[in-house]
């Protein structure tokens, strides 16, 4: 289990309880649990959208969408049942946030799902987690027991008279379901391919309901947000980017872990500061600001604001929050590899130009890095990453086109040289290996 | 639904809210490319070579998926929409084989043309391609991976359109395959297979060569083939097929059957009979020359001319010395209407007699009775396409009717039909109906009686145990609707029959259909290959414009079973039969034949032929020209295809036959008519010029002359005077279906007591009658799904 770690520029709202104890019920109680959700309850639906609304949040898996505006989407009257659908299906690399949520403060899931259910009338909700999750599902399925066992699930809640179920779900191991509509056919026992939007989700999602798909990190703010108030949620992060969030940073810092950070707070500073810099005290060579399917910045693009409307500005985006530092060390080309090995491997197969794309990215990057590559594969993995760019039927396809693209430009003279002999690399893959690989 | 106005590359188009823009833009001419879009099945969006620039979007958008909306502005070719196709096709080139030269699909390939049209010929990947061994997953279905773009159409056809689900995909990524239900780490063989209706829509559905077909494969290039539009000779659905053929030293070859033309009334379909049970016609067993029983009792080969002589010198002594009466006359369910017509007016004008009959396999004499006097009440194929709801009784269309399954399944998926099922069997197809009546053995007469608000007999209706409510409720639900297609199982007849459409004809918005065996049981009845009735169910007791014409006696002849009682007692002095095994189909003992002169028109040593003193080499359906009438009462026409030396088309010996016993031709065969015009004196085997001259003809009211030999000549006698046959003929003509009603009119009718003589041959995917025995194929077929069946079994008991 990863050791808790901490910074005083943190700001603790989601993370508060961490370290507390508050898997345990009565501690979670005690420790204000359960307090928003009976709120949420008295106030009733509008009031709770408009807390959301006003807090700013936006959703933290990635596309930072305004979560208020989300639930606002899901229509009042309905002949099929509604439902809420947490996504804890964490798999980007470099990224472990929902990880330590999961682990320290499962009720926060729980009591999150139950007001996002009140919010939009449902009263069922599905916690899905990865399948390599396992062990944390046993975690939240006790956490789900313990609520049952005190009358906070299931029928006639807090003695209020309004029923809500929960049910938990492990994937089977597939990066693509954490796409909300590919979530959704797995949860029903199929392949895990998105689905054709529109319909979106909030009219049409889970079982042909309205659906309400939130990342877990959303979802175990909302208690947070109902007790503090909209406002002071949103004060807590930069303009248009309310309140904190889970940053994960990895890779070569002297401090690595998950640290809770306004909304905005530097680059730099997370880097340098929080993490306490790059290890060793060597050179920073690059820097993945939000899970791999960013695009990459060099050591000289860190002057900037972690919110999705800065790192959009820089040419990135802020993505889950897996901030991944490359020192000088790390062979640009082996990275790029490494990256399009893993979505080669995630692509579901469903369009051409992921699936075909990721698979001749990574057979020409194999033969580069083996040391037989030519300039013109260069050449030939930009064409590939910029055709597959907005092409593809969800957005994996993107996240393996960005990141690609980014190394190729950004890094090109390294690829270059590496091509020429200047830097000699060893096999991660061998040619064996991809020869008759199917 | 609204139209809506949007522009589309420059243009103003309208079409109603919600199309789809890849379909509005097809209406209008302007072809979006597509791999994995089929229309009527699910949208994938997973080719992405649908792409389109849709103003206000940030990325391109596919045509597939984006419903029309007003004041869209839309581009479809720009440089950056070329580009993104370019590059999709790049990809899938990059691991496509490129085995074109030797790919069964190679001048028909869909991924063959957009690469010609965007110009990705250009490969720049150093990698191998992934590989993967070829699969046989059924004697006619097979699999080449590395072709296989993986445009899923060949799952949603086996599952969406046949309701099968044999084919899933497996793996994930690059790795992904298309694979059976039964794959090979599952089967006792270790081989993959498909348990399924061996339909081979999914090869018909494949873009590509992926999928290829057991009968056609590695066997000819598309381009050496002639293409001919004619119609299945099966079940009596009457399918549009096109076949593909190719000249030998003996004739032409039949050596595929397809569904490129989609204007048919199967639209997509075609069942494994269709698509690979031609080649009987290729039979080695074929009889290719006229054969006549020597005194010893040996059959002989013997000149065309000869036997014909024979045949028409012997027929003509009998009649003379012991009166027509004494003649028996047997047609066929897969004789073209002209055939079946010219046999009958030959029996009835040259033989003298009324003994003719054929193998009943509906009772359509009942139904045409019941339906006399009544207008649009006869429902066509398309009816059960588009019927808001359709009720089913008796017979199984999933097997004996397969392309009336389809359009349930499809009128089911697409516009939510509602299927009300009466069945003693648990048929397939109550997975797709609103409801479902398990009638009781025997029930059917019950069945009658309820539908016509007699609730006396409900106790045999239902399965023993049911409550009785249940069928009071399937009928009020069957009540309440507005419109229905009743299709009628062979198993009802008679009286029952008549009580089901007689109760029905009262209520507003129903119609009806009779299902039957063959491509021509329906024409078969139609044209008069009946005892009792001439053609179009006028009763031959009746004074009519048919019997005044035809100058004949109007007491009725002998039945089926009646001519061969008579042959028993010795009283059968000859017997003419026409593409039918009676002998097999109704159990006669060969002795009973002994004394009678029997001369039989067959591709095969049958039974029948097998008894023959003369047989005279037959060309089957796909070898002749002429028109069919589906179960429906949808005429169609059949166009030659195949030919083989030494046969002769049915149409052909008749009038032959009927000439050598010195009959006036003229008015048998009113022939000789029109102005003088050149378009050849056989009708068009592989250059479909008589056709089109014909068409051409007709449209400036000119008449071609006819020869005595061109079915044409006939039917054109059919259209004047056969009650319900005012055809159109250039419809006829231009490949289309037209749907006709036959009845005579309501007065003429009443007859009672007669049999119905029906015995339905109950065929299944894999069988075909006495002609499916012929076809290699068909045998495979059951073969395979025997040993199938026995290593489910060998598996289960593991």
């Amino acid at each position: 289990m990863p050791t808790l770690v901490s910074h005083p520029d943190e700001v603790k709202v989601i993370s508060r309880r961490f370290g507390m104890g508050a898997t345990d019920i009565d501690k979670y109680v005690e420790l204000d649990g359960y307090k928003a959700v009976q709120n949420a309850i008295a106030e009733g639906p509008e009031w709770i959208i408009n807390v959301m609304k006003a807090s700013g949040m936006r959703g933290r898996g990635g596309a930072g969408f305004p979560t208020g505006l989300k639930w606002s989407f899901v229509p009042k009257q309905s002949e099929k049942p509604k439902y809420v659908l947490v996504n804890g299906d964490e798999s980007e690399p470099g990224t472990c946030k929902d990880h330590v949520i999961f682990l320290h403060d499962p009720h926060a899931v729980i009591e999150g799902t139950m007001i996002a259910g009140l919010a939009i009338g449902s009263k069922l909700g599905f916690i899905y987690l990865r399948g390599e999750y396992r062990y944390l599902l046993k975690i939240m399925e006790k956490a789900v027991a313990d609520a049952y066992a005190k009358g906070f699930l299931g029928k006639n809640i807090f003695g209020t008279g309004v029923d809500f179920d929960i049910i938990t779900q492990s994937g089977a191991g597939a990066y693509e379901v954490g796409e909300e509509s590919a979530l959704m056919e797995s949860l029903e026992g199929k392949r895990g391919v998105p689905r054709i939007k529109p319909p979106f989700p909030a009219v049409v999602g889970l079982y042909g309901g309205p659906t309400v798909i939130n990342n877990a990190e959303t979802i175990a703010a909302v208690p947070h947000i109902l007790l503090m108030g909209g406002e002071a949620f949103a004060k807590l992060g930069s303009e248009r980017n309310g309140g904190t969030r889970l940053f994960g940073i990895s890779g070569h810092v002297e401090r690595p872990g998950v640290y809770e950070l306004p909304m905005g707070y530097s680059l730099r500073k997370a880097i340098y500061d929080v993490a306490g810099g790059v290890k060793g005290g060597k050179k920073l060579k690059a820097v993945v600001p939000g899970g791999s399917s960013c695009p990459v910045l060099t050591a000289d693009e860190i002057d900037v604001g972690l919110d999705f409307d800065q790192m959009g500005k820089a040419g990135t985006m802020l993505g889950s929050g897996g901030i991944v530092v490359l020192d000088e060390t790390v062979s640009i080309v082996e990275f790029a590899l490494r990256t399009i090995s893993f979505y080669q491997h995630e692509s579901c197969g469903w369009c051409i130009p992921c699936r075909e794309g990721t698979d001749w990215i990574k057979k020409t990057l194999t033969r580069v890095h083996a040391g037989g590559g030519s300039k013109k594969d260069v050449d030939n993995v930009q064409y590939l990453a910029e055709n597959m760019l907005g092409r593809t039927f969800c957005p994996l396809g993107d996240a393996a086109a960005m990141p690609t693209l980014g190394f190729v430009k950004k890094f090109r003279k390294e690829f270059e040289d590496y091509i020429d002999g200047k830097k000699a690399g060893t096999p991660i893959i061998t040619v064996d290996q991809l020869v008759g690989a199917h | 639904m609204p139209d809506v106005t949007f522009t589309v590359d420059g243009n103003k188009l309208t079409a109603p809210a919600g199309t789809l823009l890849i379909e509005a833009c097809k209406s209008a001419g302007i072809e979006i490319p597509a791999f994995c879009y089929y229309p009527g099945l699910s949208l994938q969006a997973a080719c992405r070579m649908c792409v389109v620039r849709i103003e206000k979007m940030p990325k391109l958008q596919t045509a597939c998926t984006t419903p029309v909306a007003e004041g869209m502005v839309v581009q479809t070719e720009t440089p950056e929409i070329a580009q993104a196709r370019k590059a999709t096709l790049q990809l899938l080139l990059g691991n496509h084989p490129l085995d074109c030269p030797v790919c069964d699909a190679g001048g028909e390939c869909e991924l063959q043309d957009m690469t010609f049209k965007y110009g990705a010929a250009d490969s720049f990947y150093a990698e191998p391609k992934n590989h993967r061994e070829e699969q046989k997953w059924s004697p006619v279905v097979y699999f080449d991976r590395p072709r296989c773009i993986l445009c899923y159409r060949c799952v949603r056809m086996c599952g969406e359109g046949m309701d099968v689900f044999a084919l899933g995909i497996q793996n994930r990524g690059s790795s992904s395959v298309i694979a059976p239900n039964v794959p090979a780490q599952m089967s006792p063989d270790d081989l993959a297979h498909v348990d399924c209706e061996q339909c081979g829509m999914c090869i018909d559905a494949c873009p590509v060569g992926a999928l290829t077909s057991g009968t056609y494969r590695y066997k000819t290039r598309p381009w050496e083939m002639n293409h001919v539009a004619t119609v299945c000779t099966h079940c009596g659905d009457g399918c549009k097929t096109t076949l593909g053929v190719r000249s030998t030293s003996d004739g032409a070859e039949i050596v595929r059957g397809d569904n490129r033309d989609k204007s048919g009334i199967n639209g997509d379909f075609l069942c494994n009979k269709g698509r690979y049970a031609f080649d009987f016609a290729n039979s080695p067993d074929r009889i290719t020359q006229p054969l006549v029983r020597n005194s010893s009792g040996v059959l002989l080969p013997v000149s065309w001319e000869q036997a014909l002589e024979h045949v028409g010198k012997k027929l003509r002594e009998l009649r003379d010395t012991r009166g027509g009466k004494s003649i028996g006359v047997v047609g066929g369910n897969r004789l073209t209407n002209e055939e079946a017509y010219l046999l009958q007016k030959f029996a009835r004008t040259v033989l003298q007699t009324n003994n003719i009959d054929h193998h009943r396999t509906a009772d359509y004499v009942s139904f045409a009775q019941a339906l006399a006097g009544t207008t649009g009440k006869a429902a066509s194929q398309r009816d059960i396409e588009k019927s808001p709801a359709i009720f089913i009784i008796g017979g199984d269309p999933t097997n004996q009717n397969p392309l009336t399954a389809w359009n349930l399944r499809s009128n089911v998926r697409l516009n939510k039909a509602r299927i009300y099922i009466a069945n003693t069997e648990e048929i397939k197809l109550r997975r797709n109906a609103k409801a479902f009546l398990h009638v009781a053995p025997f029930g059917y007469s019950a069945l009658a009686d309820l539908m016509s608000g007699d609730d006396s007999t409900l106790e045999s209706l239902v399965q023993p145990g049911t409550n009785k409510q249940v069928a009071l409720d399937f009928r009020a639900a069957l009540r309440a609707e507005e419109e229905v297609v009743v299709l009628i199982g062979s198993e009802l007849r008679g009286g029952d029959l008549k009580k089901v459409i007689e109760f029905g004809t009262k209520l507003p918005g129903r119609k009806f259909a009779l299902l039957s065996d063959y491509v021509n049981s329906r024409g078969a009845a139609d044209m008069g290959l009946l005892p009792d009735m001439l053609p179009g169910y006028t009763p031959i007791t009746a004074g009519s414009n048919l019997a005044t014409e035809y100058n004949i006696a109007t007491e009725p002849g002998l039945d089926m079973l009646e001519i061969f009682d008579a042959a028993g007692k010795g009283e059968l002095s000859a017997l003419y039969v026409v593409g039918a095994n009676p002998v097999a189909r109704f159990g006669v003992d060969p002795a009973a034949l002994r004394n009678t002169f029997v001369v039989v028109q067959e591709m095969f040593l049958t039974e029948t032929a097998a008894l023959a003193d003369v047989i005279l080499p037959a060309a089957n359906l796909y070898e002749k020209s002429g028109s069919v009438t589906n179960s429906y009462g949808d005429l169609q026409q059949v166009n030659k295809a195949g030919d083989r030396a030494g046969v002769r088309t049915d149409f052909e010996m008749i009038v032959r036959i009927a000439d050598k016993m010195g009959a006036n031709m003229r008015a048998l065969v009113p022939f000789g008519k029109g102005l003088h015009a050149d378009m050849g004196q056989t009708r068009g085997a592989q250059s479909g010029e008589a056709d089109r001259h014909a068409v051409w003809l007709t449209a400036n009211n000119l008449e071609p002359r006819l020869s005595p030999f061109d079915p044409m000549a006939i039917l054109d006698e059919i259209n004047r005077l056969v009650p319900g046959y005012s055809l159109l003929r250039l419809q006829l003509l231009s490949g289309n279906d037209q749907h006709l009603s036959p009845a005579a009119p309501s007065d003429l009718v009443q007859i009672t007591n007669r049999r119905d003589l029906v015995l339905p041959a109950n065929d299944g995917l894999f069988t075909s009658g006495t002609l499916g025995r012929y076809s290699a194929m068909l045998a495979d077929l059951q073969q395979n799904a025997a040993s199938r069946t026995a290593a489910a079994e060998q598996t289960a008991a593991d």
